[in-house]
């Protein structure tokens, strides 16, 4: 089925099966490959991405679904060279190591602070419930939401 | 000033953040255009005969070719994982006849596109003539369901130290416990998955997200009988490996094979539920602790007998109570050791190395006997361990169990952290609770470890150093970083020896064409002897330039000296002489600059030591226990980038954390996994886990010029046995005296309901 | 991880949701947030052949106070009914309850009606509707029925929706003189191993349970003990009684026993503060 839709504010038409999952549809047909898969029974958060701003399990919404909508990956994140502040945040805390978690981790930050912008340490972490990490213990990415949250200001 | 030492924030962190890691799902190479998707189709049943119909999925729309066993009869087996598995023991392409776990992949599909192979799996027709299971290592050890008839015997490895025959002797108190260290899953946030296709040159490109890039295409090479050239094994961004990706697999491994039968690339990805059936799981030993000494506190002997269940086809997992046996006796002086294992074969996925590998099941079998110890002499198990602790004065020493420990520093180890906790306040919190009755119990738990990194053989390491005629610096590796930062710190390095800026180097790995040789990065080996390549390549390079530049001046080599701050060589007493490096580089080779090959061995492995303290919170209505406070004391010598080492140690006590009180890999007795995605395995998230307080000691190896140890599984061994140690501490007041891992909310309800009864 | 094949039909209000279901009967599914039928569809437990999205209409999203109750569209998200003004006023339990479903990606798609018609006896809105005594909406080609919510769940995953009916509106009565919601999980996106609601209103209790069978049920005997007078303490003790809970590798049926009383004594606790 043909379906369009804005992918980090450009607009594309693609053709896909109506079962094609929203993070198949970026990663397979767009080759936006940043926004990964780690599970399949929506635990894991790591293909986090913003629909119409708000953070959405992209593996738990079909393509279809989100057509005519505007979809946000981490690799529309950053204006040009400049840095969105939670990218900053997760680059001056070493809030990654492998990396694997990350955008679905830094998409599900994003939508946080959009909602409370001044959260507590608890209000990181009750936030991020859905975002899996074994790299990093979660300590550095709790610093970096904050650090994020502080530098916006 | 030396950059050694200093934050410097990772240079691998840009790309991670802006258009993301690129793993191996996410290649698109030329090389892979018109691949294949294989899909796995896997056992249901835990033990079985079986018959495949794969006609009605051939035929379904879109599938390229399907894959059994009798495709693969022409093959000679796969060489067996590790070297000391019994070839009979092996796991083979595609199961040929008997199924031996649950998830054992029985044939391989090709399609077109990802989703088709979903579509065709389920058309695979499997008739099961179902065979006994055995899943209870003790019942595996009695051999009486036999896995492998060939092999005759479920055991596959058995090692023993010590005299058992009056061990006690001469001890007034002898506690004896059995205990678990149950099976976890290595949970990497990427699952595995590979690519690869034959050049027309007959070459084989191989990607896989492995942890050891020369290993893997050697273990391929031999599998399909090529000569190592013929291979070229590139690894790409790798979503963390936690020692189950140090080995390549036999889904890897059958995508060579059938892309040189179908003519096309080939590239694979697993679910989730398939990484966690089938990639293999850690640990697992059923262990019994046997511990003696007097009743003013010392300890003198020590038993130790361990059941390793290594899954249907043994692998690392068989191998690891080698490392329980070496570090056994742990911190503590104790002469009297001895320690029995046996490695068995049971109808489950195999085990394999996961973070710690063989040496959190020691230190969480010895740091459970103090405690029970010190609960039977009715002693503080912190002052219990003071009283045991091998003092710094006898270092470097050999244990009983014959583990050359380096350096050592246990009591100022366990003196930080206790302060750092504010030990004592926390007990008088704990005494003030229990007297007011609080429902909120607190529990204090300690534990104070050493563990061995880069061993146990002694090891090496290859790096390239190649200063480039425009004066920027390519070092080569032989490790393979999957988020440890190899590309920082080993710039760092080059950087400080050579005087050149940190931001003029690049680090390579990865990739077998580009790095002659390499270990790969697993058993926290790779600062120690990765780094100590890069920074004896380093040395060794300056030497050479300092030939070249006594050339370049007319000057005796003696008098050429290296100066960093300007980033090259002048002549002492006349510094307006001064050749810079991509000059000196240049006049090497105009074209590709000064290069220097070395091989770095160490003298032997290195100890990293600490202590942990854990407070839990335990609701004493429903039993359920909270970690609300982790403190640490990491000891792997030498900092050289504290951003990256408080990372590793971060990601490694929140796996030790995790073991302790909330995974565990679950079959029920007819060997169905019970825990088979995230959903019901209990991996954390950052609603379950505090900060970890990290305090600082760095006591240096004098096994490598840096004096560094490893740091990347410390963490997870200390912290496993502190935060059990503390939930079985939080109601030892009520009678309890143990409470297996992990300590969920109702094995501790359980607890306190039979204590009291 | 991937769905099986279906033929897919978008409607965006309810007289077309109706139409479709009528259409395609027990083949389709609804499709509202999926945060619950698309995990069963990629695991291939529910394969339908025809899903019909409702998740782009906007005739069902809003809150509105009507007399003495609260009436909410059938696919108003859960995100959206923890912030209402109106919900978090007059309804303070209910906004409490959705902020704990699932995680945040899950409440900016999951929808209350969903939740409702999807049935999990795990699940927090259906437990805490039932504790509230709310009614549903329920929308088909032979007409509007409404439906008590002890009612509406016949068995596990199972309700009285026929395959060509739509749940439109839930509706609550307000006047809560006093609440509680505790739920007990492994982690916090886990689903309830238990969860206890209880509301206090017109001098009566009624106490939910989540996870103590194949439907929520009521904490029958503990009401009874209430009514006649019994104590926290000693209505809570038989929370149990009546339940079948389950055994999985989250908790064995004894303990999730214990639980229920233990929690179910915490949440009158509260809802007597």
């Amino acid at each position: 089925m043909k379906l369009s839709l804005t992918v980090n504010g450009t607009p594309h038409d693609i053709d896909v099966e109506p079962r094609t999952l929203l993070v198949h549809a970026l990663r397979d047909t767009l080759d936006l490959t940043a926004t990964n898969i780690g599970c399949d029974t929506t635990s894991c958060g790591a293909c986090t991405v913003l629909v119409d701003g708000e953070s959405v399990k992209s593996c738990t919404v079909l393509a279809a679904s989100v057509a005519g909508q505007s979809v946000t990956t981490m690799e529309g994140l950053a204006q040009g060279d400049k840095w969105h502040a939670v990218q900053q945040g997760f680059r001056d805390c070493h809030g990654l190591q492998c990396g694997f978690c990350t955008p679905g981790m830094v998409m599900a930050a994003v939508s946080l602070l959009t909602e409370n912008p001044k959260p507590s340490a608890d209000d990181v972490r009750r936030g991020l419930e859905g975002n899996l990490c074994r790299c990093t213990g979660y300590h550095n990415i709790v610093a970096a939401v904050l650090s994020a949250a502080e530098g916006a200001k | 000033m030396s950059i050694l030492g200093t934050r410097v924030l990772r240079v691998e962190d840009p790309k991670f953040l802006t258009t993301g890691g690129v793993y191996a799902d996410d290649l698109r190479d030329p090389r892979l255009a018109g691949a294949g998707h294989v899909t796995y189709v896997r056992s249901v049943m835990a033990h079985a005969r079986l018959t495949v119909d794969a006609e009605a999925a051939r035929a379904h729309p879109g599938v390229i070719a399907v894959f059994t066993a009798d495709d693969f009869a022409d093959l000679d087996p796969p060489p067996p994982p590790m070297p000391f598995i019994a070839p009979a023991l092996a796991r083979p392409w595609l199961t040929p006849d008997v199924v031996r776990y649950v998830g054992e992949p029985i044939a391989a599909i090709v399609t077109e596109d990802r989703y088709a192979g979903e579509d065709a799996a389920e058309l695979v027709s499997i008739d099961y003539e179902p065979l006994p299971v055995v899943v209870d290592p003790r019942a595996a050890a009695a051999d009486e369901v036999v896995l492998h008839p060939a092999h005759g015997s479920n055991t596959a490895l058995a090692f023993e130290t010590g005299q058992l025959e009056g061990l006690f002797d001469g001890c007034d108190v002898v506690v004896r416990r059995e205990i678990t260290n149950q099976r976890v899953a290595p949970v990497p946030l990427e699952v595995r998955s590979a690519a690869c296709a034959w050049g027309d040159d007959d070459r084989l490109t191989f990607w896989a997200s492995t942890q050891s890039p020369h290993g893997a295409r050697d273990f391929i090479a031999a599998a399909l009988k090529l000569d190592k050239d013929k291979v070229h094994f590139i690894t790409p961004d790798v979503g963390g490996g936690f020692g189950a990706k140090f080995s390549v697999s036999v889904e890897d491994l059958l995508l060579a094979v059938m892309a040189q039968r179908v003519g096309r690339p080939m590239r694979w990805v697993e679910t989730r539920t398939e990484n966690l059936l089938a990639m293999g799981h850690g640990r697992a030993q059923l262990q019994t602790v046997t511990i003696g000494g007097s009743r003013d506190g010392k300890v003198d002997a020590y038993s130790l007998e361990v059941l390793q269940d290594t899954g249907a086809y043994p692998h690392f997992g068989a191998v690891l109570p080698f490392m329980t046996q070496m570090m056994a006796t742990g911190v503590y002086d104790i002469s009297k050791l001895a320690v029995r294992t046996r490695s068995v074969a049971t109808n489950t996925a195999p085990v394999l190395a996961y973070r710690g590998a063989g040496r959190p099941e020691a230190t969480a079998a010895i740091e459970r006997a103090m405690d029970l110890f010190a609960a039977e002499i009715d002693m503080d198990p912190a002052e219990l361990r003071r009283r045991n602790l091998l003092p710094p004065e006898r270092f470097p020493l050999t244990t009983p169990a014959g583990a050359n420990y380096d350096s050592g520093e246990y009591a100022r180890a366990l003196q930080a952290v206790l302060e750092a906790a504010g030990y004592d306040d926390l007990r008088a919190e704990q005494r003030r609770r229990r007297e007011a009755g609080d429902r909120k119990a607190l529990g204090i738990g300690v534990s104070v470890y050493v563990e061995i990194t880069a061993g146990p053989e002694a090891g090496e390491e290859f790096a390239r150093v190649n200063v480039k005629p425009d004066g920027s610096v390519v070092v080569y590796t032989g490790t393979s970083p999957h988020g440890q930062g190899h590309s920082t710190s080993f710039a760092m390095i080059a950087a400080d020896e050579l005087g050149v800026p940190v931001e003029r180097v690049t680090v390579v790995h990865g990739d077998t064409d580009l790095v002659a040789r390499g270990g790969g990065t697993g058993g926290s080996r790779s600062l120690q002897l990765g780094g100590s390549a890069v920074h004896k390549g380093s040395i060794e390079t300056v030497e050479k330039a300092r030939d070249l530049a006594a050339d370049m001046f007319e000057a005796a080599a003696g008098d050429i000296v290296l100066d960093k701050a300007r980033g090259g060589f002048s002549v002492t007493g006349s510094p307006d002489e001064f050749r810079s490096w991509a000059e000196v580089a240049a006049d090497a080779d105009a074209e590709h600059g000064l290069i220097v090959d070395t091989d770095f061995q160490a003298e032997g492995a290195t100890f990293p030591f600490g202590a942990h303290v854990a407070i839990v919170e335990v609701d004493l209505d429903t039993g359920q226990p909270r970690l609300i406070r982790h403190v640490t004391v990491d000891d792997a010598g030498p900092v050289l980038n504290p951003v990256i080492v408080e990372g590793q140690r971060h990601g490694g006590i929140a796996q030790g954390v995790s073991q302790a009180l909330f995974e565990e890999v679950l079959y029920d007795a007819d060997g169905n996994p019970q825990t088979t995605n995230l959903a019901d395995y209990a991996f954390p998230s950052a609603a379950e886990l505090p900060d970890f307080d990290l305090v600082e000691m760095a006591t240096p190896s004098p096994l490598n010029p840096l004096g560094v140890k490893g740091i990347g599984e410390a963490g997870t061994i200390g912290a496993t046995p502190a935060v059990q140690n503390a939930v079985v501490d939080a109601v030892a007041h009520l009678g309890v005296q143990h409470i297996e891992m992990p300590t969920t909310s109702e094995r501790v309800w359980r607890a306190i309901r039979e204590a009291s009864s | 991880m991937i769905p099986a094949p279906f033929d897919y039909v978008r409607a965006d209000d309810a007289a077309a949701a109706v139409a479709a279901l009528g259409e395609h009967g027990d083949e389709a599914k609804l499709l509202a947030g999926g945060q619950s039928l698309l995990p069963l569809m990629k695991l291939r437990l529910a394969m339908p052949s025809v899903v019909v999205d409702v998740s782009r209409g906007t005739d069902l999203r809003y809150v509105r106070k009507d007399g003495d109750s609260l009436a909410i569209g059938s696919l108003t998200r859960h995100c959206d009914v923890a912030a209402d003004k109106i919900v978090r006023q007059e309804l303070p339990m209910l906004a409490h309850v959705a902020e704990l479903v699932g995680d945040p990606q899950v409440r900016h798609r999951g929808t209350i009606g969903g939740s409702i018609a999807h049935s999990d006896p795990s699940a927090d809105l259906p437990t805490a509707l039932v504790a509230l005594g709310a009614a549903y909406v329920v929308q088909g080609p032979r007409g509007e029925r409404v439906v008590p919510a002890d009612e509406f769940a016949t068995g596990f995953l199972e309700t009285v929706l026929e395959p060509d009916e739509l749940l439109t509106e839930v509706r609550v009565p307000l006047g809560v003189a006093g609440w509680g919601y505790e739920k007990f999980t492994r982690r916090a996106i886990d689903w309830a191993t238990v969860a206890v609601a209880v509301v206090r209103r017109d001098g009566q209790t009624r106490i939910a349970l989540a996870n103590m069978g194949p439907t929520v049920l009521r904490a029958a005997a503990s009401e009874r003990a209430l009514a006649s007078g019994a104590g926290t303490a000693d209505a809570a003790g038989s929370a149990d009684e009546g339940t079948e809970p389950g055994n999985d590798v989250t908790a064995s049926s004894d303990y999730r026993r214990h639980l229920a009383r233990v929690l179910t004594g915490r949440a009158l606790a509260a809802a007597s503060a």
